[in-house]
């Protein structure tokens, strides 16, 4: 059996792949780091020096706007070197390996890598074959992890609800194909989240999921019921008119999220959703505009959060909390 | 000349024996008291003396497939594990479905004189699953069976006459179920592991479904059937019931099943990346007790070596299957040593049980048996590496780890093929 390589012998950690097995203390050390990193956004020279000199390589071999660019501009911010490589244009088209693909770019001197790739386990197997030096952000790989994105969620939850031992988080969606729902669910479990749910089709919850510490509910009012936080996941388009679920006008009926949903929750409940959203199947216009959606908000956190992950493995300061 | 294997334990799981005693060899078979001629003496006082072990299913790469491995270097890998016959599944490439494959892989095994390979032959025509093979050519052409490897028959009309043409004449049938559909693009036991790592799983009903169906097409057919590498606890009572109906099925599991679960994948390990997968503690125990009751009579190595690249990716692109040969005989000497079964027991399932699945003449270690012998330390700990490791396939969850029971010497024909270490004895007495 090969165990978790997040951390390293001497407790410094090497690199962020997962939320899996990361204690409280640490990952409200990071979200206390990017609340020092919020002003540095705010200001009219949006730089601090900690990464200069560093070379981070954002390597997505699967799309993305969001999370690339606010990788991008986190590490601008810190003042690092960034280079962006998009599969489309990449070797891996041309028959070369995954880790050879990584291993050239290594030999640039490359100090950090973002990782994203279609398939679980991805950013691991490059974590495994890097140099001691070098550190791997996953920032997404298949079904199993999107851990900076788990984290800024976090941040956000903990910006509006401050106590996570007093709150139900409501997860809703495709959980089955979901990494972000998995990230999420290992730091809400390790932050001591009084309740964490999951709703949605029975198709589309994985299994033995309340292994994983959260009650499921295919009812989305049941589910919803006083709840603090809702999270609603994308739905990817190639779920919808499948075997797994009849289609989008059926979904939206079961488990769109629509003002009269909603009220099932506190009345000071929050909205999440990790994005690119689907208005009018998982989520209704007016609740993802309305007065209790954080999307947005959510999206600005991403970048202070990723600073404090670079920071974090890439900086000078990179110990771990102690832990008992 | 003759050779007298002196002062070893002889366990002999088809007559039941289990003493100290010294064993004659004379013209490539086991003599009885007294043998004439010039002696070689060979003193294995304190190893185990049993038949050579017979393995029902392993990959050597031939034809098709030999940056992987050759029949060369995984007939050597059979001897060190002890194994002196094998059979090969027919899924190489091109596929072992007619009497010339089948003939050029006995002849290219016999040329080089290692472990005997039996292979067995498709049941349908480039294992495509729709017109069948010339099974009695097959089999003249010196097949053990035919069996459609890991290719599901999706077509259970197909499948309905393929078996009774087989059990028309006469031919053992090896069947490995699994549901295509329901297995999907799966890579893992369905299950906490599964979703932990985001990882497709396989359900257990993509195997109980298959089995049922093949187990009722058995049946209706009458057609002598092996069942391959069973994984899932529920597929068991299916089993036993139809046995217990008198339907003419053995099965086996592969011996890693026996061991692991899907809990040792841990971080994406992709040496535990095996087809069927891994599954739950409960499944194993399941597996365990059903080898000891004897509705397992087999338990196979599914010996499939790999180039290291082949699992140097990430986990679902990586090959299913481990180098298993060299492990074989310490993981059956595991679960006698777990309290599972007696050791007789345990080494029967590796050599009585597979000889009775091919129909072969089993006599054990009786005066007059061919003297196909696995002589080996039940004591001797050693770890898998590759200072260790004789097949070119090191991809093995059990690299490093500390096993307990090794090979020292493998006879074929009363010719000793393969020793690990020196014994003392006289060349001539």
């Amino acid at each position: 059996m090969i165990g978790d390589i997040q951390v390293d012998a001497q407790g410094r950690r090497r690199h962020f792949l997962s939320t899996e097995g990361m204690s409280a203390d640490t990952i409200l050390g990071i979200l206390d780091t990017a609340e020092s990193f919020i002003s540095v956004g705010e200001r009219e020279i949006k730089k601090v020096p900690l990464l200069r000199g560093k070379t981070i390589v954002n390597l997505f071999f699967e799309a993305s706007t969001r999370t690339r660019t606010t990788f991008e501009i986190a590490g601008k911010r810190l003042s690092a070197d960034i280079i962006n490589i998009n599969t489309s244009v990449s070797a891996t088209q041309k028959g070369e390996s995954l880790l050879d693909t990584v291993r050239n770019l290594e030999a640039m001197h490359t100090d950090l890598f973002v990782v994203r790739h279609p398939l679980s386990g991805a950013a691991d197997l490059i974590a495994r074959s890097v140099p001691d030096h070098v550190h791997v952000v996953n920032a997404g790989d298949g079904r199993h992890a999107h851990p900076t994105q788990g984290l800024l969620d976090m941040f956000t939850i903990r910006r509006y609800k401050n106590d996570f031992a007093r709150l139900k988080v409501a997860i809703v969606g495709d959980i089955l194909h979901s990494r972000v729902a998995r990230s999420q669910i290992h730091a809400l479990t390790a932050l001591g989240t009084q309740e964490v749910r999951v709703i949605g089709p029975r198709s589309l919850l994985p299994a033995a999921i309340e292994r994983l510490g959260v009650r499921a509910f295919t009812d989305l009012d049941e589910g919803l019921h006083g709840a603090d936080v809702i999270i609603m996941l994308r739905l990817q388009t190639e779920r919808m008119n499948s075997a797994l679920i009849p289609g989008a006008r059926e979904y939206f009926d079961l488990y769109g999220l629509t003002p009269r949903r909603l009220r099932q929750a506190r009345p000071d409940a929050i909205v999440m959703h990790p994005g690119p959203m689907n208005r009018g199947i998982e989520i209704d216009s007016s609740v993802a505009d309305g007065p209790q959606s954080v999307i947005l908000p959510q999206v600005t956190n991403g970048i202070a959060v990723r600073m404090a992950i670079l920071a974090r493995l890439a900086g000078a300061t990179a110990s771990e909390p102690k832990t008992p | 000349m003759s050779v007298c294997l002196k002062g070893g334990r002889l366990i002999d799981p088809v007559n039941g024996r289990d003493e100290v005693a010294d064993l004659l060899i004379y013209d490539g078979r086991i003599a009885g008291g007294s043998a004439q001629g010039p002696r070689r003496v060979i003193d294995v006082s304190g190893l185990v003396i049993c038949p050579g072990l017979i393995d029902l299913r392993a990959r050597v790469r031939e034809p098709g497939a030999e940056h992987k491995a050759t029949l060369a270097s995984e007939t050597a890998a059979a001897l060190a594990g002890g194994v002196t016959t094998f059979c090969c599944p027919p899924d190489t490439s091109p596929p072992i479905d007619t009497a010339a494959s089948a003939q050029w892989l006995n002849d290219r095994a016999r040329a080089l004189g290692g472990a005997r390979v039996i292979p067995l032959g498709a049941l349908t025509r480039e294992l495509g699953g729709t017109t069948l093979a010339d099974m009695a050519a097959l089999m003249r052409a010196g097949c053990g069976g035919v069996s459609n490897g890991p290719r599901a028959i999706k077509d259970t009309r197909v499948l309905r006459h393929a078996l009774e043409y087989a059990a028309g004449l006469g031919i053992t049938v090896f069947l490995q179920p699994e549901d295509p559909w329901l297995a999907h693009q799966g890579v893992v036991h369905e299950g906490e592991v599964a979703t932990r790592l985001g990882l497709a799983g396989i359900p257990a009903t993509a195997e109980t479904i298959a089995l049922a169906r093949d187990l009722m097409l058995i049946e209706q057919t009458g057609v002598r059937a092996h069942v391959m590498g069973l994984s899932a606890a529920r597929s068991l009572p299916l089993l036993r019931e139809a046995q217990a109906r008198g339907v003419p099925v053995t099965a086996d599991t592969a011996a890693h099943q026996l061991h692991l679960i899907d809990e040792d994948i841990g971080f994406f390990d992709t040496h535990c990346h095996v087809r069927p997968p891994l599954r739950a503690a409960a499944d194993r125990a399941a597996l365990r007790e059903a080898v000891r009751d004897g509705t397992l009579s087999v338990i196979c190595s599914d010996h499939q070596p790999h180039e290291p690249d082949a699992k140097r990716v990430v986990f679902s692109d990586s090959e299913p299957g481990i180098s298993a040969f060299e492990t074989l005989l310490p993981l059956t000497l595991r679960l006698a040593a777990d309290g599972i079964l007696p050791v007789t027991a345990a080494l029967h399932r590796i050599t009585a049980g597979p000889a009775a699945v091919l129909g072969l003449s089993n006599q054990g270690l009786a005066a007059g048996a061919v003297a196909d012998l696995c002589v080996f330390d039940p004591d001797e700990e050693w770890t898998p590496s590759a200072q260790t490791w004789t097949s070119r396939g090191l991809n093995t969850p059990f690299l490093g780890q500390t096993l307990r029971g090794r090979v020292v010497m493998t006879l074929i024909g009363g010719e000793i093929r393969h020793q690990s270490r020196a014994l003392p004895g006289s060349p001539q007495t």
